[in-house]
Order: C-alpha cells, then sequence, then structure tokens
C-alpha cells in the first residue's frame, strides 16, 4: 500500500525526548529519564504505521512528541516538509490542524463539563472563522461520519458508553481535515466486540479522507490487522521497523520474535507443540539505560559486543530495518539455536 | 453549507440553552429553594425594611429601654431604648453587604492566584510561596496596623462609613483569600495533565481560552464551596472587629456588633443574643444551601439525577 518513491508525510530523525530528574534539596538535575532515545521513522500519505512495544516503552511519548506536544530534546520531526522543532508557538499553532491525535481513555479525553456538540466543535472555534449554524452543520456532519445519532449533540460524555466516547474523540480529531492523526491506543481500553468496530472505523475514515495514522498498540494482532507497516519499540528505541507481512512472517530481532512468540494461537494443537521465547528478568530503567544495546539485559543470544556497542539501525532487507549486531550475519538471529533462555512449552 | 444540510438536522433538537438546564437541576434541590428563597427574604428585609419599619436605628428613647417584645417593638429594645428590629434591619444591611463583597474580593484573589500558579509552572513557586506568608501572618495584629495606618486616611477620603466599609472589605478580602488560592491550585495541578486538556493542546488552543475553557468550569465546586463558606467567614470577622473596636463606629449597628453589645445582658435578657445570632446563622445557612445547590446544578455528571 505504501509508495516508498514518494516522499514521507512525517518524516522524523534522531527523535530524543529526556525528561530531566531533579533530586536534593537544590532540585539538581541529575539525570534524564530518556523515554525516547533518539528514533528515526518516515511515515508515508495514507499509509498506517503500527507502533507496538511494552507498557513503559516510550510509545505514547513519541506519539506526543511526534505531534509537537512536549518540547523535543533532540532531533527533527517534518510533517509535510516542515520542521516541527524550529517552529514558534503561533506557527505551531497553525500547523495544529495537520496533526490531530486520538487518545486512549475516551473519559479523560473529554471534558465532562461540555456537550458533545461543544467537545467536537472546539477544533472548530480555534481554527475556523465559521457562523455558528455553519459550525452546528459541520458538527452533525462529523457525527454522521464517526456514526453518532445527531440527536446526541446536546448530551455530555458521562451519558455515552466507551466505544462511544471514543466515536465523539475521533469526531473532534476530524473536525479539521487532518492530514496525519496519532491514535494513541485507541482501542485499549475498549472491550473486544467495540475494539473491532472502532478500528474499522478508523479504517473507512481513512479510506474516505485518506488519512494517516500512526497506530500505537500493544495488541499484536489488532495492529496486524490495521497497520501497513509495524515498528516495534523497546527501551526508548525502535528495535525493527517492517512492513507488515514481512515483520510477522520473519522476524529479525530477537526481541521482535519473543513478543510475537507470546501471542497465543487459536488452534490447540498447534500451540501446544509452539516454541515460546520467554524473556527474564525486567525492562531496565529508563533513567539507567545499559550501556551497548539496550536489549543486552535479556536478550537470549546476547554476547559481549552487545554490551560494549550499540549496534546501528540498518536496513537489512528493502524496507525492513533492525538494530541487532547478528542479523543477516548468523542463524543465531531465528533464536532456535540457542540454549538456556528458550524454554520449551 | 447549511443549504445542504439534509432534513434530519430540523428533526434533531435545537441545542437548549444550558442555563434553562441548569436551573432545572436547581429547582429539583428542595434545600437549595428553600435557602434561595430565605436569602432574597433576607436581602429584601435589609433592603426594603427599613422604609417600611420606619424607627431610626439610632434613635435613643431611655424610658423605653430594656423591653420584651411588644407591638411597637416587635423584638424588643436595647438597654438604651433603641428598637432592636430598626438595628437589626440596618445592621443587617451593612453585615451583608460587607460579607458579599468581602467574599467576592477573596474568591477572585484566590482563584486568579490559584489558576495562575497551577497551570504556569514558573509562577508557582513565587505565588505559593506568597500565600504560605500570608498563612503565616497573625491576622489581628495585621487588623490592627492597617486599620490604625488607614482608617483616618480613608475616613477622610469616603466619609466615615464609606471609608470604614472599604476598609473592612478590603481587610478581610486580602486576608481570607489564601485557603481558596490552595484548593484551587491543587485542582488545577491535577486538571492540567488530564487528557482532554491536552487534547485541547492538541487543537492549538491557547493559555487563556484553555483556562476559561477547561480548567475553570472543572474547579467550579471548590470555589463554590469555599464562596459560601466565606460569606460567613466575612460576616463572623466583621463582627469580631466591631467587637474589638476596629470596625465600624459603636453606634453604628451590625449584626457582630448587635451580638456583642447583647452578651453583656445574657442572662437577664438572653432573647436579645438570639436574634442577631438567628440572623447570622440562618443566612450563612441559605447561603450553603444555595452555593450545593448550584454545585449539583453546575455539574452535568450530577444534573438529571
Amino acid at each position: 500500500m505504501s509508495d516508498t518513491a514518494q516522499a514521507p508525510l512525517v518524516q522524523v530523525r534522531g527523535l530524543k525526548m529526556h525528561f530531566p530528574i531533579h533530586a536534593g534539596l537544590f532540585r539538581r538535575h541529575v539525570g534524564d529519564i530518556k523515554a525516547v532515545d533518539d528514533i528515526s521513522l518516515d511515515i508515508f500519505e495514507s499509509e498506517t504505521l503500527g507502533l507496538v512495544g511494552e507498557s513503559g516503552c516510550g510509545k505514547s511519548t513519541a506519539g506526543r512528541a511526534i505531534i509537537s506536544l512536549y518540547t523535543i530534546t533532540d532531533g527533527s520531526v517534518e510533517i509535510d516538509g516542515v520542521d516541527l522543532a524550529q517552529l514558534d508557538s503561533n506557527s505551531l499553532r497553525a500547523m495544529r490542524p495537520k496533526m490531530q491525535m486520538i487518545f486512549q481513555d475516551p473519559q479523560a479525553s473529554l471534558n465532562p463539563r461540555m456537550s458533545v456538540a461543544s467537545i467536537i466543535a472546539e477544533p472548530l472555534v480555534e481554527h475556523m472563522s465559521l457562523s455558528s449554524s455553519e459550525r452546528l452543520a459541520r458538527v452533525y456532519e462529523l457525527m454522521d461520519a464517526v456514526g453518532l445519532n445527531r440527536a446526541f449533540a446536546e448530551r455530555f460524555p458521562h451519558e455515552f458508553s466507551g466505544g462511544q466516547r471514543q466515536r465523539i474523540g475521533i469526531a473532534r480529531a476530524l473536525a479539521l481535515n487532518p492530514k496525519f492523526i496519532v491514535c494513541d491506543e485507541p482501542i485499549a481500553a475498549l472491550d473486544v466486540s467495540i475494539q473491532a468496530q472502532v478500528v474499522n472505523l478508523l479504517e473507512d475514515l481513512q479510506k474516505q479522507f485518506g488519512l494517516t495514522y500512526l497506530f500505537i498498540s500493544h495488541d499484536l494482532s489488532m495492529v496486524r490487522h490495521i497497520a501497513d507497516r509495524v515498528a516495534v519499540m523497546y527501551l526508548g528505541k525502535i528495535v525493527e521497523l517492517a512492513p507488515r507481512d514481512t515483520l510477522y512472517s520473519q522476524p529479525l530481532h530477537p526481541y521482535t520474535q519473543a513478543l510475537l512468540s507470546a501471542v497465543p494461537e487459536p488452534d490447540p494443537v498447534s500451540e501446544k507443540d509452539r516454541r515460546h521465547i520467554i524473556l527474564k528478568g525486567d525492562v531496565p530503567s529508563p533513567a539507567n539505560t545499559p550501556t551497548g544495546c539496550n536489549f543486552c539485559t535479556r536478550c537470549p543470544i546476547a554476547e559481549d559486543i552487545c554490551r560494549q556497542i550499540d549496534p546501528e539501525f540498518r536496513e537489512i532487507t528493502p524496507g525492513q530495518f533492525v538494530a541487532c549486531h547478528f542479523v543477516g550475519e548468523t542463524t543465531k538471529s531465528t533464536g532456535e539455536n540457542t540454549t538456556g533462555t528458550i524454554a520449551q512449552h | 453549507m447549511t443549504d445542504t444540510v439534509p432534513d434530519s438536522l430540523a428533526a434533531a433538537r435545537p441545542p437548549q440553552s444550558q442555563w434553562r438546564n441548569v436551573w432545572d437541576q436547581y429547582k429539583t434541590h428542595r434545600g437549595a429553594l428553600w435557602g434561595m428563597g430565605f436569602f432574597l427574604f433576607v436581602v429584601l428585609a435589609v433592603l426594603l425594611g427599613p422604609y417600611l419599619w420606619t424607627i431610626d436605628a439610632q434613635y435613643i428613647d431611655i424610658r423605653a429601654r430594656n423591653q420584651g417584645p411588644s407591638l411597637s417593638h416587635p423584638f424588643g429594645t436595647d438597654q438604651l431604648g433603641r428598637d432592636t428590629l430598626a438595628r437589626m434591619l440596618s445592621g443587617g444591611r451593612v453585615s451583608m453587604f460587607v460579607g458579599m463583597t468581602a467574599m467576592l474580593l477573596a474568591l477572585l484573589l484566590g482563584t486568579l492566584v490559584g489558576v495562575v500558579a497551577g497551570y504556569f509552572k514558573r509562577l508557582d513557586g513565587p505565588l505559593m510561596r506568597l500565600t504560605d506568608l500570608f498563612l503565616a501572618l497573625p491576622l489581628l495584629p495585621l487588623l490592627l496596623v492597617i486599620i490604625m495606618l488607614f482608617r483616618d486616611t480613608l475616613r477622610s477620603a469616603f466619609g466615615p462609613e464609606t471609608g470604614i466599609f472599604i476598609l473592612i472589605v478590603f481587610v478581610i478580602g486580602i486576608t481570607s483569600w489564601m485557603q481558596t488560592a490552595r484548593i484551587v491550585r491543587g485542582d488545577v495541578l491535577a486538571l492540567k495533565e488530564r487528557e482532554f486538556v491536552i487534547a485541547s493542546r492538541s487543537i492549538g488552543t491557547p493559555s487563556r481560552r484553555m483556562i476559561s475553557r477547561h480548567i475553570l468550569p472543572n474547579v467550579l465546586s471548590p470555589i463554590t464551596v469555599s464562596a459560601t463558606l466565606g460569606i460567613a467567614n466575612a460576616i463572623i470577622t466583621e463582627s469580631a472587629l466591631s467587637f474589638l473596636g476596629l470596625g465600624f463606629p459603636s453606634d453604628f449597628p451590625t449584626w457582630g456588633r448587635l451580638l456583642f453589645d447583647s452578651t453583656d445582658y445574657l442572662q437577664q435578657y438572653p432573647e436579645r443574643v438570639l436574634w442577631p445570632g438567628l440572623a447570622i446563622s440562618l443566612t450563612v445557612l441559605s447561603v450553603n444551601y444555595i452555593g450545593d445547590g448550584l454545585r449539583d446544578a453546575l455539574d452535568p455528571r450530577i444534573r438529571g439525577r
């Protein structure tokens, strides 16, 4: 689906988002939480890039940093050819309509004191000069687009179910005809039947309006369903970025392999015989990341080089980027010949 | 754009005024209705009462002193033969006005400091240290000094009563905003990290509209609570000031002054304490109920329940 020949809509280069830690009596700067540490990726027009990883690996921070909700520590984010990091607050405000966000918790992302109509109209009030009847017409149009009954316009968020609330959030994100939408775990707080509805709605809207998504999730099967390409994050870094089918059929990075092996299979027979890769230990603190490869403390195939040199994020096959020393060199990368840390269930 | 709207739009209910909903909800709160009824009654009584009950509050009729309730003096008279009802009415005017104005001033200051400190990280430290400073000041010596310094200047500028009024409202307002500021700051700090505020930031809403649209409506509950408590507090502080001789002139009636004057005769004429005490507590109670009803009515989550 993605046409790699064209220029990317979103171009992230060396993005770093560090949160300073202050401690002691004088609140001295003693260190940084490296929530996002040097990530680079491209997102092409009207594709969906899935961003997966376990909790706390910096997915949401990356998403928020990309649309400049934080002041980034280093690097550049170009959207439509404009580097957001260089903009002053006024020009950034003018860029806001191009990029919007859908939030994880639909309850928390809607102001409980505003009616649905005024929530959806907020972006219109801020960025367009419409008369109140025009604005109302646009609100109704958006409510139709996301499948909300127009009669609900005057209700308040607490009167809706989770799925409906998420539709309100989506309508608000769509109000200004954005090109790029960051979906920050939009389905994580919904139950499974509603998840499918919301994902299908997102897909329909993508076709209808030519939207580009950065789809952040920890749900691998949902990402497989919606994404065109998938990036896997671990401890603030992208360890693997590949087209969806390649990533799910031939994962190259040991972390991706472990992650995919954790997805249960519906067929009990093949599930019984399947090899699981069990990672030992916990994710290191992002305030104190290991030297060398971030994954070396838990990697089943780690060797001395991993503890000394940070592997380069390089293109192995066209479109597939991996940050691992052993990929493309040895058979170790399949993760099957190693001993000890791989248990068979 | 409006022309292309299909017919179903016409069928959908046009947006209703939010204040109508608020009033509908307010009406269902029985206590709040009673509270508002009583409060309006007191306001009307102290505003119009002196025109209907025409005895002068300052008129001394020494032969009629220390009388109990009668037709000519429904609330009785005091030790100088002044009519208690007339003094209650004109005293209530001052007490209510001082209470409301001082509360508004304190609320305004407290909300301003709280919102600014909570929202703008750089101002948080200085503003909250200022709040701590005010909290740490011993109140009575401060009042003494302020009144000593400014009473005569204000008196000569605005006349004895207006001058004292301005001074007392200012003094009470300036010394009672800190609690509100602290509560509001805490709430704003929590609100600022809520996702709907971040969503609004991703839309590009500037700070001033962020505060008016998202922050202030959501800190309304603690503000209404401090407002209702603030009126009570202001009335009582004014009484204390009058008692210390720092407030209005001693012959000038206020509810607090009446109360303290009557305490000397508490054993002989206990009903004399009752009238101003009852007036103060019932007014405060009614304001509390109004605040309670308002808070419920303004919160859409409770509305319609």
